[in-house]
């Protein structure tokens, strides 16, 4: 089974059930269509269980990696996964289905081009997450913009228009330096093939400009201050299912792109650069907040906790501390569910009350008891309360703060209590207190399909609360490696 | 006899379009033949250009004022296929406008002549005359329309600036004569003396010329309102095929006779290719005419080709005729959708009436959407690829600041084409638009798109057609 691609077919079999709807488009059967959708998404979350199970985690060598000439004497095609990588990809193949199966509600019309739209975009960011070649990663990474732009723009509400050029403008300006700095590379080593340039490292002259480029375009997209502006407009407009994916996959590609290429090709800039990092994730984490804090719009308030939590994520990655690193990754997939299921809780009010607006609604949980219950379970998971995976990733990120820098990680730990109080507050005003807009009343609670996609993710955030070391185990060989290469180029200046 | 084996297909062309011309003339109603006869003729001198001179890789002839080499020979089957194809899909929008005549497929016949005998050039008199040849051709179709005033105006308009342009351009070859004391390019090449600044001026003034006529900023003014004036498949002609071959003479001119100069020209090409890119994408957002707004984007993408020709090696070369192609391929999908809106013989071209066009012709405007993402330069689509090798071969010279300004302008324009997307996906729906279209309309959309689409799967062949082209030994 050695030889067997199958990390192509991962990113191939979405594309192909995304064809088959097209061709399938004219039956105009909404059903068939969503079950065509799910059934590829659920066979590829499959698949990527199957990666997990035969992954070895043992060793921080890639796996399952294939390598195909693609423009010849210039770009292989190359991809491949290791323990970092690896749960990224479970964490797309496991929300995209979610995501299918929630359009159920909101998407009234050009269902099967929504679906489509979905099904390219989980290609695409599987792609990101496995590719080993520069090339490759920009060419995925950036054409995941197409499908996005046309999610907000087509789907989104009353200013998808402004969203949506606002998200693909500011992310393309991001990425258009990563690409001249890609192509720099080329030129300066002979190779973009990621293992290569990791093994013989860059030369130190050029590293800062080069991390600076990569920056630009991570930081866009993660999004970090000052230019996390794109991100509230993009989610408040999005559909439910295209906030989901925004903010479940789509920030973590900017994390991984930071572990990833950031730490592994320019040790020596990542190390001048780190006061710049914390400085930023600092006030990111402070400053977004606060700004949360003061939201009217619950869809707006959740994007901005994440960018709060993007912060802690950026700060645990600039740590190179073991801890802090695993602790940006269990708090990128941690936010992966939890942000995804608070986008859905939101979705299940708006859908049948239309509005956003916190003050809207307020004593709902005699109304919708099951709804109450799961919504309350995702809000302390998003403040990191102990036994949810949004604490183990806090807490390990602030472990390894407190051990680079302490004066950074006493500020950080504070942002952890504005987190509480806004999303106590979110909860407070929505769920308890007096039932005043007796429109209220005609609301139903959770249906099947809502209650099994919301049981589906808190699974999940409660079993890694509880249990972590089935992601710190995936995580651990490769992290462990990735430092002790970074201290040893950076100890030998390459 | 050898000799005009090499030059069958222009000689083969000319006495064609002779010949079509007197059948014209003679045979009344002959419009229907005169164009399919064409059709035939530009798919045979593809042939034969192919069969006789493809594998050859330089051979002078006529006392080597005329080069056969592959870099020609591949310029000249894009022209013609380019050509054919054009021809092909206007003639639906001829008939709507009663211009449906014999001299349309002969005047494009003669620019390509034209066009071909500039692309085999290698002496300046007979660069000159290819020039002019095209240009006249020119100059008439883009009146055809003689009987509205925008497109006399648009004639009128090409033919005056053209002919000023023409003027320097010949001053700048006499002066290239007086200094050398040839016109012949490799002669130049060997009698260059870099102190006299009279040559420089020389160049300066040839450069112009050519930047006039491929519509490079600052000598672009002409194109907006041309492109706008002249019958829609004029416009596709213009946008397309003579930027083919005055992209060839770019690139023989400056690395033929002046590569030695190269830090005299490197500097005015950067120049011309910044302030075209920064121009096309800028003056774009304010349009509100398709075809206007197609002037600009194609003005952007002349400045992305000469970015390549600024590069100075073989791999700017390579990668600046890579772009043209695929630049060619995505024009011609976008003007197969400029003339598939019609309704009631009327062709519309502003750029609202792309409204909705998402929920009346989902695959047509699902096309163009590929179409402009790839224009954008979005990957994986063609346009990100062309945009790639160019780049690459400009940052190989570490001319960063080229790439960096060009790469934002992407940016840039990518605003104007998502607002096109915008407008097809998100704004309200309007009338339909007929959808009996021609054959070949249908063909030149489909394959264009697929190809654009599909270009990622197999990007080398595209690499492999270029390598040959080794300018610099």
């Amino acid at each position: 089974m050695t030889n067997f691609p199958i990390l192509s077919l991962l990113i191939l079999l979405p594309s192909i059930g995304a064809l088959f709807l097209f061709f399938t488009k004219s039956s105009q059967n909404n059903i068939t269509t969503k079950y065509v959708a799910l059934f590829t998404s659920v066979v590829t979350f499959l698949i990527s269980i199957y990666l997990w199970i035969f992954f070895d985690q043992s060793t921080s060598e890639f796996q399952f990696v294939e390598e195909r000439i693609w423009i010849e004497n210039l770009i292989n095609y190359k991809v491949g996964v290791d323990g970092i990588s690896i749960l990224f990809i479970l964490l797309t193949t496991f929300i995209t289905p979610l995501c299918i199966i929630s359009v159920n509600n909101s998407i009234k019309e050009r269902l099967s081009e929504f679906l489509i739209a979905v099904l390219i975009m989980e290609s695409f960011m599987i792609g990101v997450f496995c590719s080993l070649d520069l090339v490759v990663f920009y060419l995925f990474f950036e054409a995941g913009l197409i499908p996005m732009f046309l999610i907000i723009g087509i789907w989104g509400g009353a200013r998808r228009v402004y969203s949506a050029f606002k998200f693909f403008l500011y992310t393309l300006l991001g990425s258009v330096l990563m690409l001249v700095a890609i192509i720099t590379i080329y030129w300066l080593n002979g190779t973009t093939d990621f293992i290569e340039l990791y093994n013989s490292g860059i030369d130190t002259k050029y590293q800062n400009l080069l991390w600076l480029a990569f920056f630009s375009s991570f930081a866009v997209k993660t999004p970090m201050w000052p230019v996390h502006t794109w991100l509230p407009d993009a989610h408040v407009e999005a559909p439910t299912a295209g906030s989901v994916l925004l903010a479940a996959i789509l920030l973590k590609m900017a994390g991984y792109g930071f572990i990833r290429f950031s730490l592994g090709l320019f040790p020596a800039a990542s190390e001048i650069f780190t006061p710049l990092i914390y400085t930023l994730s600092v006030i990111a984490i402070i400053f977004t907040s606060f700004i949360a804090l003061m939201q009217e719009d619950m869809k707006k308030l959740i994007a901005y906790s994440s960018v709060a939590h993007m912060g802690y994520v950026t700060l645990g990655i600039f740590t190179i501390q073991q801890q802090g690193i695993e602790g940006s990754i269990i708090q990128m997939i941690s936010h992966g569910l939890v942000s995804a299921a608070l986008f859905l809780c939101v979705g299940v009010v708006y859908d049948r009350m239309h509005s956003r607006l916190i003050n809207t609604y307020g004593g709902i949980v005699n109304i919708i008891p099951k709804y109450s219950i799961l919504f309350m379970l995702f809000t302390l998971a998003a403040l990191g309360l102990p036994g949810t995976s949004g604490f183990v990733g806090e807490f390990l990120i602030l472990m390894g703060a407190f051990k680079d820098n302490f004066l950074v990680a006493v500020i950080a730990s504070l942002g952890v209590i504005i987190g509480a109080a806004y999303m106590l507050w979110l909860y407070k005003r929505v769920v308890f207190g007096k039932l005043i807009n007796t429109d209220l009343k005609q609301m139903f609670d959770l249906n099947r399909s809502e209650l099994f996609i919301l049981s589906c993710l808190a699974v999940p955030t409660l079993f890694f609360g509880f249990y972590p070391d089935p992601l710190i185990n995936t995580i651990e060989v490769s992290i462990s490696d990735l430092i002790d290469q970074y201290n040893f180029k950076l100890a030998s200046k390459i | 006899m050898e000799n005009l084996q090499l030059v069958l297909p222009e000689i083969f062309l000319s006495l064609s379009i002779m010949f079509l011309l007197i059948l014209g003339v003679f045979k009344k109603n002959s419009a229907r033949i005169v164009q399919s006869l064409s059709l035939v003729v530009l798919i045979v001198t593809a042939v034969i250009t192919f069969n006789e001179t493809i594998g050859i890789s330089e051979i002078k002839l006529f006392n080597n004022s005329i080069i056969i080499d592959y870099l020609s020979s591949l310029m000249k089957i894009i022209t013609l296929l380019a050509a054919f194809l054009v021809l092909n899909i206007s003639s639906n929008y001829l008939k709507t406008f009663q211009i449906f005549k014999i001299e349309y497929p002969i005047l494009i016949l003669s620019s390509v002549l034209g066009m071909m005998v500039m692309i085999n050039s290698n002496d300046l008199i007979v660069f000159y005359m290819g020039l002019e040849l095209q240009s006249l051709a020119l100059y008439v179709l883009a009146t055809f329309n003689r009987d509205q005033i925008k497109s006399s105006e648009a004639g009128l308009k090409y033919f005056v600036l053209s002919a000023l342009s023409s003027g320097l351009l010949l001053y700048g070859c006499s002066l290239i004569y007086g200094f050398t004391g040839s016109t012949n390019f490799n002669v130049i090449a060997s009698q260059l003396n870099s102190d006299e600044y009279a040559l420089t001026f020389g160049i300066v003034f040839i450069l112009v010329g050519l930047a006039f006529k491929i519509s490079a900023v600052p000598f672009h003014m002409w194109a907006p309102d041309v492109y706008e004036g002249s019958p829609t498949s004029v416009t596709l002609f213009f946008t397309m095929v003579p930027k083919i071959a005055a992209l060839t003479v770019f690139i023989r001119f400056l690395y033929v006779p002046f590569l030695n100069l190269i830090d005299q020209w490197q500097m005015i090409l950067i120049f011309l290719s910044i302030a075209s890119m920064l121009f096309g994408a800028i003056a774009a957002i304010g349009q509100t005419n398709l075809k206007r707004l197609v002037a600009y984007s194609s003005i952007g993408h002349v400045g992305y080709a000469l970015a390549g020709v600024a590069a100075g090696t073989n791999d700017g070369v390579q990668s600046s005729v890579i772009y043209i192609t695929i630049y060619v391929l995505m024009n011609l999908g976008l003007f197969s959708c400029l003339l598939m809106l019609k309704r009631d013989n009327q062709y519309f071209e502003k750029i609202e009436d792309l409204s909705g066009l998402s929920k009346n012709h989902p695959m047509l405007s699902l096309s163009l959407l590929i179409i402009l993402f790839s224009l954008a330069g979005i990957p994986p689509l063609a346009g990100f690829f062309a945009k790639f090798y160019v780049f690459k071969a400009v940052i190989e010279q570490s001319m960063y600041f080229l790439a960096i300004v060009g790469l934002l302008s992407t940016v840039v324009a990518a605003f104007y084409y998502l607002r096109l997307i915008k407008i097809m996906y998100f704004d309200e729906q309007k009338e339909k638009y007929d959808t009996d279209h021609s054959f070949w309309l249908k063909f030149s959309l489909t394959a264009s798109t697929l190809l654009i689409l599909i270009y990622f799967i197999f990007p080398s062949q595209l690499i492999e057609m270029v390598s040959r082209i080794n300018l610099i030994q």
